[in-house]
């Protein structure tokens, strides 16, 4: 409960410094919010006791400690990342809004991950939904971000829905809506399968699993950067933290269902994922389809339903907020100091930038998974743990749609480092939290690779069905 | 318990308020009338809770509970929606689906 007091008061404490700042001191918000925050993250790393709140409504143990501080940290990396934006003149009436959402959506989120019965969860799902939908539209006289705003608000308005219809008929068949009471009555039966299928239709959609992804490419795309990378690695990791707790806990007794309807889910989101990454030029498209292919390589882990499981999906995922914040590092400092966001408009970015063009080098290799970064790892743990389940063909799949991400992937490297222009981008100097947030990325793709200690934490708290 | 009413009407009401907002939801154009397909489809949760909760399981109150929240929370959800489509509406001068197209594929 403490992660999610400390916010409450940060996000409060905002609130009031955003009435009782006048117009001039607007932007000493930013560093102040910014400091705060890394202070709760660094509390957030102190010992917390384990146990259960009203009733069994919030539990919490050591695995969903360890999986609010990676939430937090990204968050940290991802308001480091938002200086620059949020200085400019057009966002200083708005940069306590930013905060204010940004920790309210994150405290969502935490409730999801600690929730102990279905409308906790569905709360905190709320909770971290629809501020969300008012991010994506930030940007008030952009078009495209208002209609990032309203795609993001209504294709989650349905999702939520079917996922409560799910929830009615569970609730319908057992009576309950505690997991603890709902667990030992799970069967299968027509009935609860179908409220379990309606349920991860609608946890589908905040994953962006493959049926249900159409949403996330436009909002990725017009969604301001920090936005964007916000939605792609915060909120996609706590959703997934969330289905995985869920599917272990409650739907356990289910899994000659969930392992077939995962494993075709898996598949497709994979493939589909990874072939349109391969035709997109916007930087930010490609990164969303990027990162649906992601989520198809996260459900590998989930399908072997252990404990190296869970622990082979939350080390993924720290090595995915380093990897893909230190991605939209690069990207979100060029197109605050140039506008520019094409992959084309990268070339020769090597000759004028040459640090940032290395560190996107870093972030785009452990995408690929090449060997000596993070994210290498980061896979190899969720294949061996997809194999020792025995899905043997399935993790061929993958290997090869991993082998096929190589060709995207390398494409903007061959644009910053191989193709010639006359017209890059100029040479610029990144600011100070920028560059301290790269090189937290950077930091976390080289160390959380190697230092084993990590991964060993992780296996420690991790639990299984 | 209704009187001469078996649950199954019931859940048969609210699986058709499911499924006509689903197909509101994909088959109208303007916005508002999407976001109340949406209503129509946590309506029919709605009633699904109650009818579970008061058929089956009379001696709890959690399906009741649970519908007070999903309606507050579908309440800040419209809100959110429709200052979103007004902003469309700004942007665009229409909320008819069909327009907002600047990102495809």
């Amino acid at each position: 409960m403490r992660n999610e007091l400390i916010l409450a008061i940060l996000a409060l404490v905002i609130l009031a410094a955003e009435i009782f700042t006048t117009a001039g001191n607007k932007h000493k918000i930013i560093t102040w919010s910014a400091v705060l925050f890394a202070a709760a993250t660094v509390a957030g790393f102190l010992p917390h006791p384990e146990g259960e709140l009203f009733g069994g409504s919030y539990r919490t143990d050591q695995m969903t400690v360890v999986m609010k501080n990676i939430l937090n940290l990204g968050v940290l990396i991802v308001f480091l990342q938002s200086f620059d934006w949020l200085q400019r003149k057009e966002n200083h009436d708005k940069i306590s809004e930013y905060f204010l959402l940004v920790i309210t959506t994150l405290m969502g989120m935490d409730f999801m991950i600690s929730s102990g019965d279905f409308l906790m969860m569905y709360i905190g799902l709320e909770l971290a939904t629809i501020p969300i939908a008012a991010l994506a539209a930030f940007e008030r006289f952009s078009s495209k971000s208002a209609e990032a705003g309203i795609k993001l608000i209504l294709t989650s308005a349905l999702s939520s829905g079917v996922l409560l219809f799910g929830l009615s008929f569970i609730y319908g068949t057992t009576g309950s809506i505690y997991y603890a009471d709902i667990a030992p009555q799970v069967a299968v039966n027509p009935l609860q399968t179908l409220g379990f299928i309606f349920f991860t239709a609608g946890m589908a959609f905040k994953i962006s699993l493959v049926p249900f992804h159409l949403w996330t490419a436009d909002v990725y795309e017009g969604a301001p950067v920090n936005v964007t990378s916000y939605l792609s690695v915060i909120s996609k990791g706590a959703a997934s933290f969330t289905f995985l707790i869920i599917l272990y806990k409650v739907f356990g007794e289910l899994l000659a269902v969930w392992q077939p309807l995962l494993y075709t889910l898996a598949l497709a989101t994979m493939t589909i994922g990874n072939l349109f990454a391969m035709r997109q030029d916007n930087f930010k498209r490609f990164l969303a389809f990027s990162s649906i292919a992601q989520a198809g390589f996260i459900l590998l882990g989930i399908l072997q339903a252990g404990n190296l499981g869970s622990t082979s999906v939350v080390y993924f995922v720290l090595i995915y907020v380093f990897t893909n914040l230190a991605v939209f590092g690069v990207v979100s400092a060029v197109s605050h100091a140039t506008g520019k966001e094409n992959i084309s408009d990268y070339k020769s970015f090597y000759l004028t930038n040459p640090r940032l063009s290395l560190t996107m080098l870093m972030g785009l290799f452990s995408l690929a998974g090449i060997p000596p970064v993070a994210g290498f790892f980061g896979k190899f743990f969720l294949f061996t743990s997809a194999a020792s389940a025995g899905y043997y063909i399935l993790v061929f799949i993958a290997v090869l749609n991993a082998t096929i991400s190589l060709y995207y992937y390398l494409k903007p490297v061959r644009a910053m480092f191989i193709d010639k222009t006359d017209t890059p981008i100029a040479t610029f100097r990144t600011s100070l939290p920028t560059r301290i947030s790269l090189v937290m990325c950077l930091a976390g793709i080289f160390l959380v690779g190697f230092m084993s200690i990590i991964y060993e934490f992780i296996h420690a708290a991790s639990f299984g069905l | 318990m209704i009187e001469g009413i078996p649950m199954q009407h019931l859940l048969i009401v609210s699986l058709f308020m499911f499924f006509a907002g689903v197909c509101g939801f994909i088959i109208r154009k303007n916005m508002i009338t999407i976001l109340m397909s949406v209503e129509l489809i946590l309506n029919a949760v709605n009633i699904n809770l109650l009818v579970f909760n008061k058929y089956l399981f009379p001696e709890q109150l959690q399906g009741h509970f649970f519908a007070l929240f999903v309606m507050g929370i579908a309440a800040a959800e419209a809100a959110v929606a429709i200052a979103l489509i007004i902003n469309i509406y700004r942007r665009l001068n229409s909320i008819n689906v069909e327009e907002v197209t600047e990102m495809k594929y």
